[in-house]
């Protein structure tokens, strides 16, 4: 069975100390709940830089790809209209659209990826360790097997930072 | 350092905030019962609405005959209603996306209000075009689609099939981003709801946000990746706006500085729009702490800077016209302010161009009073300017023979005024419904007292 260890802090700067101290001796951080990006606590929690932008960019391709292409087929292949004599493959003429196609794709791609990683869907219930994350506390989760968790040593890094509260709570809880 | 940083930069927030105050500010205002003034305002709009709703079924029932147009001038009071809106628009994008990459931090209190400000916007100018195909449940003949018809497809070749991905793209990305960044604060409002019916509603629209920080991180990254998308979308937009003109030979039409011209007024016009709708906001909402006397001099700035490129762009017309030796294009500018719709000219010319320059001085930039009366005039201004090119050039053009002149029926006044209506009818529900200050990045940019040295 697991244990966490929730300690809620009420500013950004002795959530990032903790959380780096925590991290330093050894404790396994699970997350943490803030009311805002806090600056810095990816360095402490040891977040890698996440790839979305990668992602982004996959996206953007395969929107230039089906707005160029898309407009070629259409316009050249399929069934190709002489208007005003201009060449049946228009191409200047047609990156404006396949620009707006990129910024679609690129923008709806990432967007998407981003609520299916991350699990913000509709329908779905929070995931609450502790009250007023949204508002006015900031609060960090250790997680371990109960038996090897160190709580002694967790309750005195959370003191030194100035925790408002910490409890334990039990995996079946 | 922090405490340096401090002493010479003022506040971005102002009446010593703490996290709970800000939170308790903004969605107080979803938790108390409207003010007469919301109600006034609201119904105000409402009403415009209502007569924008009868004009339009009467429109789409007998046909466009019941506008002013003839067979010279077939684009009038539609399309410059069009463009005014997606022009009104621009500034939403650019406070949400290009400040944002600028790092520019006092954003933060105006950017929801901005970008809900240009969906309503763009919501209002997709609607002429829709009206003028005469049959507007056709519409979707604007999309490539396989259909039976051969299939036949759309001309990719025509601005018009640009302006239509451009002004979609534009609503979608802009509705998207502004949703991402009201999950946090939706989720706010979900914790801090009493009622049940309010928890379930807002429980559902923030997705079950919880506030985990590594949701957090990669959302952070997904922010800046759209705004990135969405700084050359905007500019993009406007631009394919200033296509469908350009790209024609009509002269005063055919010109190759109508791209940034376009993109520079709209911007012009849009923070014109932005100020006028956030002074009424912060005067009636009380939110004068959180939209500061620095906000609103911060954008007068950006109108003094955008209405001079505006004003060089109407100078640069007028040399271009001259030194092209072209007849034709000489005449539409002597018309233009000199012509049966010189009035109209020289209404734009005198408040586009004269207006800015009182942004100059620091005692009008800081009276709020005169920053409405001068927005508003903007706003009137840059309306005109739209109708000047479209009208101007259009009902003089190569042929004496076939001079016509121009009149709104009232069916498109009606019209109009319509518009009005539907976006402040969804811009006073969106205040009283919705968190109107993003709450997240208001308490992100909140400097700490009495921290100092540290870890960042």
């Amino acid at each position: 069975m697991k244990k966490y260890f929730v300690v809620s802090f009420d500013n950004e700067y002795d959530l990032v100390d903790a959380t780096q101290d925590f991290r330093d001796n050894g404790f396994n951080i699970l997350d943490a709940f803030t009311p805002y990006a806090v600056h810095g606590l990816d360095k402490a929690m040891g977040l890698k830089p996440s790839r979305l932008g990668k992602i982004c960019f996959g996206f953007a391709l395969i929107g230039l790809t089906i707005g160029l292409y898309g407009q070629y087929w259409i316009s050249a292949v399929n069934w190709p209209i002489n208007i005003g004599g201009k060449p049946w493959n228009s191409m200047p003429g047609f990156l404006p659209i396949a620009f707006e196609t990129t910024v679609l794709f690129a923008g709806l791609g990432t967007v998407f990826t981003l609520l299916w990683r991350t699990g913000v869907l509709p329908g779905r219930q929070p995931i609450s360790f502790a009250p007023d994350v949204t508002d006015d506390r900031f609060v960090v989760v250790l997680t371990e097997e109960l038996s090897s968790f160190k709580s002694k040593k967790a309750e005195a890094i959370s003191m030194s930072h100035h925790a408002v509260e910490w409890h334990e709570k039990l995996e079946s809880e | 350092m922090a405490n340096h940083v401090e002493s010479i930069r003022e506040p971005l927030v102002h009446g010593n905030k703490n996290l709970k105050t800000i939170t308790n500010d903004v969605l107080g205002i979803m938790d108390k019962k409207p003010t007469r003034l919301w109600w006034i305002g609201f119904l105000l709009a409402l009403s415009a609405l209502t007569l924008g709703i009868v004009a339009v079924s009467y429109q789409i029932m007998t046909g466009i005959g019941t506008w002013g147009l003839n067979k010279t001038v077939g684009w009038a009071f539609d399309i410059t209603n069009f463009v005014f809106w997606v022009g009104i628009g621009h500034a939403g994008t650019l406070i949400s996306a290009i400040l944002f990459l600028f790092r520019q931090k006092w954003r933060t209190s105006i950017n929801r209000s901005a970008e809900a400000m240009t969906i309503f916007a763009v919501m209002c100018a997709g609607m002429f075009p829709i009206i003028h195909m005469g049959r507007p449940w056709m519409a979707y003949w604007m999309f490539p689609y396989p259909n039976t018809r051969g299939p036949l497809w759309i001309n990719f070749r025509s601005p018009l099939a640009w302006d239509v991905f451009a002004i979609s793209t534009y609503l979608i990305i802009s509705a998207v981003f502004w949703y991402i960044g009201m999950i946090p604060d939706l989720a706010t409002v979900r914790d801090r709801a009493k009622t049940r019916v309010k928890k379930a509603i807002f429980g559902f629209l923030s997705f079950g946000w919880s506030g985990s920080f590594k949701t957090w991180h990669r959302y952070e990254t997904v922010y800046g990746l759209l705004a990135g998308l969405a700084a050359p979308l905007v500019v993009s937009v406007h631009t394919i706006v200033s296509f469908d003109f350009a790209t024609s030979a009509i002269p005063g039409w055919h010109t190759t500085t109508f791209p940034p011209y376009f993109v520079a007024g709209a911007v012009f016009s849009g923070f014109a729009m932005v100020l006028t709708l956030l002074l009424i906001a912060r005067k009636t909402l009380r939110l004068e702490d959180y939209i500061t006397v620095k906000h609103i001099e911060n954008m007068t700035k950006v109108i003094i800077l955008t209405g001079g490129i505006v004003t060089l762009s109407y100078a640069t017309e007028f040399f271009m016209a001259w030194y092209s030796g072209n007849g034709y294009e000489q005449f539409v500018f002597l018309n233009r302010a000199m012509g049966p719709f010189a009035w109209a000219y020289w209404i734009m010319v005198g408040c586009n161009l004269i207006t800015p320059q009182f942004f100059w001085f620091k005692k009008i930039r800081t009276n709020m009073l005169m920053v409405f009366i001068l927005t508003i005039f903007i706003n009137i201004g840059m309306w005109f300017e739209r109708f000047v090119i479209i009208v101007t050039s259009l009902h003089r053009d190569f042929l004496p023979s076939s001079w016509a002149m121009y009149k709104p029926s009232y069916v498109e006044i009606a019209t109009l005024i319509g518009s009005f209506g539907l976006f402040f009818t969804l811009f006073m529900l969106f205040i009283r419904y919705m968190p109107i200050i993003s709450i997240g990045e208001v308490k992100s940019v909140l400097q700490f007292k009495g921290r100092s040295g540290g870890k960042k």
